[in-house]
């Protein structure tokens, strides 16, 4: 009797699939895995991670078939390929770039029939810069309190992807048919980029000049610019120095040090700052300055404070 | 304007004098307040009350499942709600709490009585003589200071694991070093301004390093990974080296 007869049917089924991996033949400018993140820990100072772009990230894995925190690679400005070992669909979201296997272009690289060991290549993103890989069935990596995402804060999470880095692939699902015109999420398409913002927590510790010059500055993306989060430039607030004393911050958080040109927390922003917040992105467009590039035009416009009241 | 006052109005406290609640909200100037944080947070601005029994009450209500985030901090509480939660509903809860005084310190015996901990500890960093040096003491007196303080888990900041301590006695409150250093490992004891805190590995520091500790207070293999939670009593304990 060998060993896999005595397994429980879902010991085998998950034996069968222990041969299939993905094998990174070049990581490109910076690639990690990503799940939903580790949310729920912020009180124990564990920053949340996840995708910068999580609309880009869900939809890779529905394409799939996947469960939505199914972990899966993001990859920045491009430069990722890979090989599988076993003939999977995949999908690649996000940012949109050239999309080749073995040297071919696809056309449609939103759901693709990927060929056990040829190679899939993402090229560099036409407009925006994290672009999504999802595997069928989903790839393995280790979980840091429950999650597969890497943080780049704080090191949490499997290893940043390299060259040579092979990670296992789980059962292959079944692909639902998702109307591919409809497959998309929205990333900055060059020229100048709008993002809605609510007021607060602090932003009454800034002149009504400051506020002011928040809303009606075109503020640029600087190179200091990460998962972490987007430094801002442009004519600075003059909030200066304030004494506050450290708090929870969420992301999309609009923080201004004293230099007076704000930085806006992203995927792996620490979990408290000291510096006055004094407005926060709107969830829908956190993931659209997760794909900002240095250069891109930046105006913050104040969402309506509250949804409209239904009459009683 | 998003701010919203949540003690009860004046009139509403100076007409309910037995509530064990009307001192802590008569004074305006101590009333908590609410600040909106996002699509879906608050941010509790606690003035008189204290933010980490106030989030420990939070967390005690059955509407917390509707919770992802309360973070404690020095003198706040963030909620960060689950997409769906309604935030004006989680407003007037969390104002009813505030009303009720969660927080405040005639509530001080309400949650669970707080834990102590003990933590060993080798007096022996590189920054022990420069302290007792400010100090204008003896390292031996520093240690003395240090172990004889009732030190109180404040809040989670900075990098995972890493408590702020508070109770710090005032001859050994020093400005931060100037330079901060690379990388500290897990299990140095250290200190800076009213606080100290035990470093979980793998981060920066720019605190006075004063002692090392082979206890372990975070790991992320255990479930949960803190040892320490916010209001635990923390009590160091000197070893010889």
């Amino acid at each position: 009797m060998t060993a896999a007869a005595v397994e429980s049917p879902r010991a085998s089924a998950r034996h069968a699939g222990a041969d299939a991996r993905l094998t990174v033949a070049d990581a490109g400018m910076g690639t990690s895995v990503q799940d939903l993140g580790r949310p729920g820990l912020a009180h124990l100072g564990v920053p949340a991670a996840g995708p910068a772009d999580r609309r880009g990230f869900t939809l890779a894995n529905r394409l799939v078939g996947n469960p939505e925190n199914t972990p899966a690679l993001e990859t920045t400005l491009g430069g990722l390929v890979v090989t599988l070992s076993r003939s999977r669909y995949v999908a690649v979201t996000g940012a949109p770039a050239p999309v080749t296997v073995d040297g071919v272009p696809v056309s449609e690289p939103a759901l693709v029939h990927l060929p056990a060991g040829a190679r899939l290549a993402i090229g560099r993103p036409w407009a925006g810069c994290r672009t999504y890989l999802a595997v069928s069935g989903g790839v393995e990596a280790e979980r840091v309190l429950g999650s597969a995402s890497r943080d780049s804060l704080t090191g949490l999470g499997p290893e940043p992807v390299r060259a040579g880095t092979v990670l296992g692939i789980g059962p292959a699902r079944p692909v639902p048919a998702v109307p591919l015109e409809l497959a998309f999420s929205p990333v900055p398409g060059g020229g100048s980029m709008t993002a809605r913002f609510r007021w607060g927590p602090r932003h009454d510790l800034f002149s009504a000049a400051d506020r002011h010059r928040l809303t009606a500055t075109a503020w640029r993306v600087s190179a200091q610019c990460d998962r972490v989060g987007a430094r801002l430039t442009g004519p600075p607030l003059s909030i200066g120095s304030v004494d506050l004393a450290s708090e929870g911050t969420v992301r999309g958080a609009i923080q201004v040090p004293p230099s007076g040109e704000p930085i806006v927390f992203l995927s792996d922003h620490p979990v408290t700052g000291g510096y006055p917040v004094i407005g926060v992105l709107t969830d829908a467009d956190c993931d659209l300055l997760g794909q900002a590039v240095p250069g891109d035009e930046l105006r913050l416009v104040p969402a309506p404070s509250a949804t409209p009241r239904r009459s009683p | 304007m998003t701010d919203i006052s949540t003690a009860a109005a004046s009139t509403a406290a100076t007409t309910a004098p037995a509530s064990p609640a009307a001192p802590a909200a008569a004074a305006a100037a101590d009333r908590a307040v609410l600040r909106r944080a996002g699509d879906r947070g608050w941010l509790i601005d606690c003035r008189a009350l204290r933010p980490a029994q106030l989030a420990t009450a939070i967390r005690e209500r059955r509407w917390a499942r509707e919770l992802r985030e309360v973070v404690p901090a020095a003198r706040t509480v963030l909620v960060v709600a689950e997409d769906g939660a309604g935030m004006d509903r989680l407003a007037a809860r969390l104002r009813a709490l505030l009303d009720e005084g969660a927080g405040g310190p005639g509530r001080a015996g309400s949650a669970a009585a707080p834990r102590t901990v003990v933590i060993p500890v080798r007096y022996d960093g590189p920054d022990l003589a420069a302290v007792a040096e400010r100090a204008g003491v003896s390292p031996e007196e520093v240690a003395r200071l240090h172990t004889e303080a009732e030190h109180t888990v404040a809040f989670f900041g900075f990098a995972p694991g890493f408590a702020y301590l508070d109770g710090l006695p005032e001859p050994l409150r020093l400005p931060r070093l100037t330079s901060p250093r690379a990388r500290v490992p897990a299990g140095v004891v250290a200190i800076a301004g009213n606080q100290s805190v035990v470093y979980p590995g793998g981060t920066p520091g720019g605190w006075h390093q004063i002692g090392t500790t082979t206890t372990r207070l975070w790991d992320v293999t255990a479930e949960p990974p803190n040892r320490l939670s916010v209001g635990d009593r923390v009590v160091f304990r000197a070893v010889g080296s």
